[in-house]
């Protein structure tokens, strides 16, 4: 059993966590829930020991009697692993790819436990298996770069359940995954807390997980628990307004007036696109075909790797297609270069990323002015800025500023507002709102429903996550291996899924229950 | 950090100055010798002395310094102007001939080694500065088109480049507007230390008398012709010697001092 008692961390003297109470019990699922630093993965990282340099901590965690913050970091290696296991969200850099999985789990056996390494192949063999990776199918020479993100995400559960410590902790162990993946993660842990009685301590910023799997929930704002206890009775009584506002954030549907789509802005025919692989080839697109009406709201859902993404891209004009057509307004969209200036600038896009999508270079004026590049920058460019700043709710003093001076939330605005400054018809948002805090993202899909009603925007909404897409879409596409499986009205589509892939998909997603409401 | 800059932009800017005040003037002619003032010792009339000849040594040094810095400044001019557009071009162009074709040249030129070929330019075309200057300056293309090659590569991934594209910009466009600035602060650190190896580079050419010949002074043939007498004498050996290693000390601290202040990021944390 672990215990927090008044944990406080201040680093360089600004503190971050303030009088954190925890229990930690096994057998038990411990939800912590809050938004981007609300101290959630710093309370994770001061039970490690693993604190940033210049961190101070009081207060105590104690395991056995002994505060892991009094120990020496020879100790605190030892506990380590074979206490405490930690699991992180990117599965992509949790794991060496040099090493096979094999030798990687093995390595945390022969290390704390002084197996032999055929004895600590052995073992770690079981322990693969536990984590649903069988050995016909998973040998321990495979490398990580021959798994998925799933896969690779189980391979580091095995790590860290290695050594069968007595708390596991998971820091949003599936934000990076699909929503099918997701589910099939969550379970796993589920059931490893269940058979080997761990105590398990979830990160997570997703209230509808946390519901499925939490036993208690502490919620955390600016670095303290401002609610916590049973999950049913903080779901349902949400006592502290912080609570309240996330709740109504993660259950947020912007106000939709449903367009009649009439008039065809993109048409898409049999598109065709294909790689050659070492393997042969891979088809991505694999005879697409699709409409977006003008002022429609077009949702396009699947899992990483259906082509969805790679369909933005052609309908952007930024990939070749080795067949078929695509059409905007009637015209033909071709790839980089060929493509009229005009029939560009109909289009623009917004990305996932809200840190990768802007130059770090440039201040906020020029940033936002590139796409006059299609257009020809007129004279009044500089109050077309401040326009679009003040449209997404900035202020138009914020065109001198670089952009890593704004926050994650901020920047995606920035983003709408570059897409908009040119007025095209369509915009692609690729995954855009899926690295967002809830709250943030309430505002943000609040502001595109806003901009589509006054501007008459078409928007291809892209994202793995339907609950997402459902609130924002006129109509749902469902994408599996570069086709379209199914597609229809979001109440249709997620009340009543036709194709198998859809009702995968629908029975995937993290609900809260509905009599907690 | 910014002592750093200031340290590294103080002994650059003295070396700098100093070259640029010997074509106006220098404390005495070194032209004029007197061998009956040889080998002096620092003094009021002559503060480092004098060399085997009774030139004064600051004067040399002041006159040393345009021509290393001249040749550096120079041949990673040329290293620069070629290489960078070579690079940005196959990053732009990455995977295809063009990228090959660029890589592969760079290779051909890195497998001779530098020095030698130095060595043989002016072999065959006669030592002089300028010689000295095409020799280093061949050798800096393809150490400049590898760096912004590489750093530009993970450049080309990122959205914002993506959201160029969408924006109709074409690759020579996106790699000047984009690439090149984010790229830049690599390649000022890598300037810098080309810039440093080149003045090592004069000075070593000049030392086996393959640079600038006499009667242009240089801190390499000073160094030289201060061997001898380097016991009899030290401060005829130490002062050239120095001159090196505090220039080129500087323009290393004044590299890392300009790439933290060149980027925006790094310039908020401060």
């Amino acid at each position: 059993m672990i215990r927090l008692e008044d944990l406080s961390v201040a680093i360089n003297g600004r503190p971050i966590l303030r009088d954190v109470s925890l229990d930690l019990a096994p057998g038990n699922v411990t939800g912590l829930v809050g938004e981007s630093g609300s101290g959630k993965s710093m309370t994770a990282l001061a039970i490690m020991g693993l604190l940033p340099q210049g961190a101070r901590a009081s207060g105590r965690a104690m395991l056995d009697g002994q505060n892991l913050l009094e120990q020496p970091e020879a100790a605190l290696c030892r506990i380590r692993g074979r206490r405490i296991g930690m699991i992180f969200q990117e599965p992509m850099t949790a794991l060496n790819p040099l090493m096979t999985i094999g030798d990687q789990v093995a390595e945390v056996l022969r290390l704390h436990q002084g197996l032999d390494r055929r004895s600590a192949l052995a073992r770690a063999r079981e322990r693969l298996d536990r984590v649903g990776l069988p050995g016909s199918r998973f040998p321990l020479t495979l490398y990580p770069h021959e798994l998925s993100g799933g896969q690779r995400q189980r391979v580091a559960i095995a790590l860290a359940i290695a050594l069968r410590p007595d708390l596991l902790v998971a820091d949003e162990p599936t934000t990076a995954l699909d929503v099918t993946t997701q589910a099939r993660i969550l379970d796993l842990l589920k059931g490893l807390v269940r058979d080997e009685g761990m105590a398990l301590l979830l990160i997570t910023h997703d209230l509808a997980v946390m519901a499925g799997m939490a036993d208690r929930v502490a919620v955390m704002q600016s670095g303290r628990i401002v609610e916590s206890g049973t999950t049913e009775s903080v779901f349902r009584q949400r006592r502290h307004p912080y609570t309240q506002q996330l709740f109504a954030a993660s259950r947020h549907v912007p106000a939709r007036a449903p367009r009649p789509a009439t008039v065809p802005l993109v048409q898409v025919t049999q598109a065709v696109r294909a790689y050659r692989t070492a393997d042969g080839g891979l088809r991505a697109l694999d005879g697409v075909s699709l409409t977006i009406g003008r002022g429609e709201s077009v949702g396009l859902v699947g899992e990483s790797g259906c082509g969805k993404s790679t369909l933005a891209r052609v309908i952007l004009g930024l990939d070749p297609l080795q067949g078929g057509g695509i059409r905007l307004d009637g015209r033909e969209v071709t790839a980089q270069g060929h493509m009229p200036r005009d029939l560009r600038a109909r289009m623009q896009v917004v990305f996932q990323d809200p840190f990768g999508s802007f130059d770090p270079r440039w201040r906020v004026d020029r940033l936002l002015a590139e796409p006059f590049h299609l257009t020809g920058r007129p004279g009044d460019w500089r109050d077309r800025v401040a326009a679009a700043l003040t449209e997404v709710g900035l202020q138009p003093a914020d065109a001198r500023k670089f952009i890593h001076e704004f926050s994650g939330g901020q920047r995606q605005r920035l983003a709408i507002a570059r897409a908009l400054i040119i007025r095209p018809a369509l915009i692609v948002l690729d995954e855009a709102v899926s690295a967002l805090d809830v709250r943030v993202r309430a505002q943000v899909l609040d502001l595109l429903a806003r901009l589509r009603a006054d501007h008459g925007l078409s928007y291809l909404f892209i994202s793995h996550d339907l609950s997402v897409v459902r609130g924002i879409s006129d109509r749902i596409v469902v994408m599996q291996a570069g086709r379209i499986v199914e597609e229809g009205p979001p109440e249709a589509l997620v009340g009543t899924p036709r194709h198998e892939h859809t009702k995968a998909l629908v029975a995937a997603m993290p609900r809260i229950p509905e009599e907690w409401t | 950090m910014r002592i750093g800059l200031i340290l590294g932009g103080a002994l650059a800017g003295l070396a700098l100055a100093s070259a640029a005040l010997s074509a106006f003037w220098t404390p005495h002619d070194v032209s004029q010798l007197a061998i009956a003032q040889k080998l002096l010792p620092p003094s009021a009339a002559h503060w480092f002395g004098t060399d085997h000849l009774g030139r004064d040594i600051l004067s040399m040094a002041m006159l040393g310094a345009r021509t290393s810095l001249a040749v550096a400044l120079v041949a990673v001019g040329i290293g620069m102007g070629l290489g960078v557009p070579l690079g940005l071009l196959a990053a732009a162009r990455r995977g295809t001939w063009a990228d090959e074709a660029v890589m592969r040249g760079n290779d051909l030129v890195f497998a001779f080694p530098s020095l030698v070929i130095a060595i043989l330019i002016t072999a065959v075309f006669g030592p002089s500065a300028v010689n000295a200057i095409v020799a280093i300056g061949i050798f800096n293309i393809p150490v400049f088109a590898r760096v912004t090659r590489g750093a530009a590569l993970p450049i080309w991934t990122l959205d914002y480049i993506r959201a160029a594209r969408v924006a109709g910009k074409g690759a020579a466009l996106i790699s000047l507007q984009h690439v090149l600035p984010n790229v830049a602060s690599l390649l000022i650190v890598q300037a810098t230390i080309q810039f440093s190896l080149g003045i090592l580079a004069e000075a070593g050419l000049s030392y086996v008398g393959l640079g600038a010949q006499p009667p242009v002074p240089s801190w390499g043939r000073m160094l030289a012709e201060a061997q001898t007498m380097a016991v009899l004498a030290p401060h005829v050996a130490v002062i050239p010697g120095l001159c090196i290693v505090l220039t080129v000390l500087g323009l290393n601290l004044l590299g890392d001092g300009l790439r933290d202040a060149s980027d925006p990021r790094l310039r908020v944390l401060r």
